[in-house]
């Protein structure tokens, strides 16, 4: 991560993945890059668990959901596998679980307003009506072609993760929708 | 003709449109069928064999007859259904399968010569000479027969593809349908109710029926208005359902803009896809034509039909009407029309015993033994048991009975049971799991039958979801019983068609009975029966019940052929939706992407990435240019090149170490922290799959690098060697490919470069050859792999990918000082060659670690993925193609990728070749064409001259068979 303060050769800019394409703001709806800030996978070794969930502060959540506490999410990402977000782990976690940064590996972006949900039944293809994917609920899935993690963040709300080297893509794709949408009047 | 206070179309708003180019008027509601009738119109179209004038048949999906083409240039439509195309203000409407006019066809002479074109005529006549066949016959064939036609180019239109998840599908929203969304929906159940139809109502909107003591329309508009204040029930209009498929799902075409000029930018269509814990069918029924002589004149119609004309669009196709029929609905047609004031000429029912009065003639016991008047119905000649009578009319309404709509019900392989008091197939129970057939579909055809078969059919559903239903009693309506007696075909001499659409007669399906075609689906086969795009949903019946009175068996045994998904076309522009252009395949985009494009490199893909095949200079005027200074200078300065896209992935845990010994042929037990191994692994059955090198971060911790294109192979590859093959192991894995922006630095000025940009400098002995570790630029922690792909002092630099962008540049800048800078994937290429290391281009899947000369490396102090199956017979020895490399020797210097290899005297046939070129390019440092390939013993034959031959290019090189490995032998560059 960045150490401030100190004076170097080069002086490196960070770029958010979407950087340039959003928010966009169509049909009621909002899309707006979310910048989650630190990312760590985490992936406990063999009965570990209860170690892991110790120096968390907290437990792992189950398949497809997410938990957040004290301004940190834990939600999980695939088998066996979960992703910190926002803030660091204890170090001490490295003898119980794979830890990996991941803060630059996605591009995350929220999509909100009423008809979210219609929109993301144009791109993604598993059931994400209000009363079966509700708050806190998290996915693995396809957003069109891409690979995807789904979160529902509120009522007419979602967040939605891709490959950061897709962003452009994902945008594409969601606001193409939206327009679509839109134009049905 | 238009009736006065008649139709529930809105007169207030009438639409003008055109038919091949002629001016009519119709009203909102109208569709182009009903639109033209009102208009006198009745001819419509050609039909697809014989060309002879068809008018409208019905008022539904199904109809084969009245198809036109829609709009013009790119966006035309072919094929589009008259009976449910609605009419909007400037809609273009065109007659199909006419030439010049649809009133004057030229290839009508086709009708002439109509003994030579039944059934088999095909097959028997355009046999001879063979070759004529693709070269003559079938392009004149097309010509003369066929549908509408599309414009040949792109259709910029907009569709689209969806997904939606219910309770409950209920298929059709008649009173069946309603009645059951009604009460499915009042218990809070997640509903769709999906109908083809702009309107609900089904067959409601066709007949005069009360329900409950008012007009039926008031219970249908009061059931839509309570459905549509539950945010629990979607209401789907203008969708069909067109497939039913595993688990609960359906496809489903919606029309979302065909039927209205406003709307521009909204999809055409839109393909659901519908995935149901439960279903209902209650689709309805399709009334039969009766087959005689020239039952396909324009005017001539199903009763049901005529009746929805007159109910629904105040509209009559004719004077002087006469209906036709074999059962007890046919005579509300007659009644209806006599209603509405509209002359009916005769009822012929084909029943003696039939009690019928009302204010027309009646003939019991007669039939209608043929029609005249080719463009337009003029008489009709009805045959009683005292003689033949020919009577004037402009239309004739005919029923042989109705269809239940069963053709969902045998999508996944079912076949319908034979009822014969309704001489209809219905379908049995299970045909599909998890729906319930309600109503007509199921041969309940009164509008009481179809209530109480909704409210039946949501209980079941309902309870089978663990819902209770709210008990209702269903209301009050008509519950007329089903009267018939089959009669499928009037005989007599002459044409009397069963499949309007595929032009097949009476005696076409007798034809191919007599030629031993006897079973239903041979019999479709060979007379095309129910082949067209209406899927032979007015023939079906009709064919294998005159098929079953030929072949001496029953209808039961005789049965049915497969119905098959779409229940109505769906254009592959809907089904492929988003899936073209951009919404093709993703773009991954490396951080440098926007630097790259911006010096003018032009793109290519790998896998889905977008990488630079050079770096265009001023004053380079081709490629090749350009790719040999960007190799010179990685030579003699240095160059970058952004190596993001090869698969990164992350491997940790107690095991990580015997995972990979055991995923690797070599070994990685054994590397030290902070060391970088080249590692090759195997397929299970022993083939190459991939290379790469992984470093040692910790005891621990290992990252992997896969080529570009198969990192996501590779990936599954190890979660299947973990998951299945050695769950034991406590090791996991994460892909950090998209997490790091990687570039090369290569060439002998590298470690020059680095030390400008580094927070601290490196040397030989901190980072020697194949050495890693951390480091920091600008006070961002990265890491440092001293590899090469290049053959020179290099090294790959990674940093989370933020930075990408900004360290590309970086470097740029600084290699500039030092007289480099980027390189694309040309030169990549040819430094490689000149190494010898080898790609995709020679791992291509068929190759083995003893072809390119990695055996050795294989461990046989332990097991690996592929170990055993590598050492089969004949994956090892003299006889396998070995890699090589070639380098021209003649007059000729070029070498190319996928040319042969031959022995210098052998003849160049296809059992000469000993082998094939994999990669080649000009290699600026050797001053030649270099190669690499695999030739039989090639290994052995280093020195010897062979010869290269490529047939498509035509190009002929003799070579010197060479080690692969051209520049610095001896690898002192890379550990300078």
């Amino acid at each position: 991560m960045i150490q401030m303060g100190a004076s170097y050769v080069v002086d490196l800019v960070a770029k958010t993945p979407a950087e340039g394409l959003l928010p966009v703001t169509m049909g009621g709806l909002n899309l707006r890059e979310v910048v989650l800030g630190v990312m760590i996978s985490l992936a406990p070794f063999k009965g570990q668990d209860v170690q892991v969930e110790k120096l968390l502060g907290g437990a792992l959540p189950k398949v497809g959901r997410s938990v957040s506490k004290a301004g940190q999410e834990v939600v999980w990402f695939s088998q066996g596998q979960y992703l910190v977000i926002g803030g660091a782990v204890d170090m001490l976690l490295v003898k119980h679980a794979a830890l990996t940064d991941q803060s630059d590996a996605w591009c995350a972006i929220t999509l909100e307003g009423v008809g979210s949900e219609a929109v993301l039944a144009r791109l993604v293809p598993v059931d994400l009506r209000a009363g079966t994917f509700k708050r806190g609920h998290a996915l693995r899935s396809q957003l069109g072609h891409m690979p995807l993690h789904i979160t529902r963040t509120g009522k007419d709300a979602f967040r939605l993760m891709t490959f950061r080297s897709m962003a452009g893509t994902m945008v594409h794709e969601v606001t193409h929708k939206i327009k679509l949408l839109s134009a049905r009047g | 003709m238009r009736l006065e206070n008649k139709g529930l179309i809105d007169r207030t708003q009438p639409v003008n449109f055109t038919f091949d180019g002629h001016h009519y008027q119709g009203f909102a509601g109208d569709t182009v069928a009903s639109a033209l009738l009102a208009n006198d119109q009745r001819l419509m179209g050609r039909s697809f064999k014989y060309h002879r004038p068809r008018g409208v048949l019905t008022a539904c999906s199904g109809e084969p007859n009245a198809l036109v083409t829609i709009k013009r240039g790119e966006n035309v439509e072919p094929n589009v259904r008259a009976t449910v195309q609605e009419i909007y203000g400037g809609l273009e409407v065109r007659s199909q399968n006419a030439w010049p006019t649809l009133g004057f066809d030229a290839l009508a002479v086709n009708d002439l010569a109509a003994p030579f074109f039944s059934a088999g005529f095909y097959y028997k006549t355009f046999m001879w000479p063979r070759a004529f066949w693709e070269r003559v016959y079938e392009p004149l064939i097309r010509r003369a027969a066929g549908l509408g036609g599309l414009s040949g180019t792109s259709n910029d239109e907009e569709y689209e593809k969806a997904f939606a998840f219910c309770d409950v599908l209920i298929i059709g929203a008649g009173p069946t349908g309603l009645m059951a969304a009604l009460e499915a929906g009042r218990t809070g159940a997640d509903v769709i109710l999906a109908d083809e139809d702009a309107q609900a109502g089904g067959r409601l909107l066709s007949e005069t029926y009360e329900i409950d003591g008012r007009a039926a329309l008031d219970w249908v508009a009061s059931v839509i208005a309570e459905l549509s204040s539950m945010d629990n029930v979607r209401i789907m209009s203008r969708t069909t359902v067109t497939g039913v498929y595993d688990q609960g799902t359906f496809g489903a075409l919606e029309r979302v803009t065909g039927h209205t000029i406003s709307r521009a930018d909204a999809p055409r269509a839109c393909f659901w896809r519908i995935v149901a814990k439960r279903s209902i069918l209650a689709a309805g029924a399709l009334e039969r034509p009766i087959a005689f002589q020239n039952n396909d004149r324009p005017g001539i119609m199903t009763a049901g039909a005529v009746r929805a004309y007159l109910n629904r669009w105040g509209v009559t196709a004719g004077r002087d009407i006469v209906v036709f029929g074999n059962n007890d609905d046919a005579h509300r047609t007659a009644f209806d029309l006599s209603a509405a004031g509209v002359h009916v000429a005769a009822l012929v029912d084909s029943r003696p015993d039939v009690q019928v009065s009302g204010d027309f003639p009646v003939y019991a016991g007669a039939q209608i033994c043929g029609a005249s008047g080719r463009q337009g119905l003029k008489s009709v000649t009805i045959r009683t048991q005292s003689g033949t009578e020919k009577i004037a009319s402009e239309c004739l309404a005919m029923s042989g009975g109705w269809n239940p709509s069963v053709h969902m019900t045998c999508h996944m392989n079912g076949r319908p049971e034979w009822r014969e008091d309704i001489a209809s197939f219905v379908p049995r129970a299970g045909m599909i799991p998890g729906m319930v057939t309600a109503g007509a579909c199921n041969g309940t055809f009164s509008t009481h039958g179809a209530l109480a078969e909704g409210r039946k059919a949501a209980e079941l559903t309902l309870a089978a979801l663990g819902k209770k239903a709210i008990q209702s009693d269903p209301p009050e309506a008509e519950d007329a019983p089903i009267r018939i007696s089959p009669l499928w075909a009037v005989g007599g001499t002459g044409r009397a068609w069963l499949d309007f659409q595929n032009d097949v007669t009476v005696k076409d399906v007798k034809q191919a009975a007599k030629e031993n075609f006897r079973s239903v689906e041979h019999m479709k086969r060979y007379t095309t029966q129910g082949m067209a795009t209406d899927q032979g949903k007015n023939s079906n019946v009709n064919a294998l019940a005159i098929l079953a009175d030929v072949t001496g068996r029953g209808i039961p045994e005789t049965g049915t052929t497969t119905f098959r998904p779409p229940y109505t076309p769906v254009p592959i522009a809907a089904m492929g939706a988003g899936a073209e252009g951009k919404g093709f395949a993703p773009e991954r985009l490396v951080t440098s992407h926007e630097s790259t494009v911006a010096q003018g490199a032009p793109m290519i893909e790998a896998g889905m990435w977008y990488r630079p095949s050079y770096f265009p200079k001023e004053g380079e005027t081709n490629w090749r240019q350009s790719c040999d200074r960007e190799v010179n200078m990685v030579r003699s300065s240095v160059g970058i090149c952004d190596v993001s896209t090869l698969g990164k992935i992350d491997i940790q845990g107690p095991d990580a170490a015997a995972f990979l010994d055991f995923i690797y042929i070599n070994t990685f037990s054994t590397l030290k922290p902070g060391r970088v191994r080249y590692g090759l692994m195997l397929r299970e059955d022993g083939t190459v799959m991939d290379d790469g090198t992984t470093a040692r971060l910790s005891n621990t911790h290992y990252v992997m690098t896969t080529t570009t294109a198969a990192a996501g192979a590779v990936m599954r590859h190890l979660e299947y060697v973990h998951q299945c093959l050695r769950p034991e192991l406590d090791v996991s894995m994460v892909s950090v490919t998209e997490q790091w922006a990687q570039f090369a630095v290569a060439g002998p000025k590298s470690r020059s470069l680095l030390n400008e940009l580094l927070d601290a400098p490196i040397d030989n002995d901190s980072f020697p050859f194949m050495g890693c570790g951390d480091v920091a630029i600008g006070g961002v922690n990265a890491r440092l792999f001293r590899i090469s792909f290049s053959g020179e002092h290099a090294y790959e630099i990674a940093v989370p990918a933020r930075y990408g962008a900004a360290l590309f540049d970086k470097l740029n800048e600084h290699a500039a000082a030092l007289g480099g800078g980027p390189y694309g994937m040309e030169a990549l290429n040819v430094l490689r060659i000149e190494k010898g290391f080898i790609t995709h281009a020679e791992i291509h899947g068929r190759v083995t670690a003893f072809d390119i000369g990695m055996e050795r490396m294989i461990s046989a102090k332990k097991d690996c993925i592929g170990q055993t199956m590598a050492a089969r017979e004949g994956l090892v020895g003299p006889d396998r193609e070995q890699l090589i490399g070639l380098k021209p020797i003649g007059a000729v210097k070029q070498l190319t990728g996928g040319a042969h290899l031959f022995e210098p005297e052998s003849e160049p046939t296809r059992q000469n070749s000993i082998g094939y070129v994999t990669s080649v390019g000009f290699s600026p440092t050797e001053v030649s064409f270099l190669g690499m390939g695999f030739l039989m013993n090639g290994r052995a034959r280093h020195g010897e001259t062979i010869k290269l031959i490529d047939h498509m290019r035509g190009i002929e090189t003799l070579c010197e068979i060479c080690d692969p490995l051209f520049h610095d032998p001896d690898g002192g560059k890379l550990r300078g």
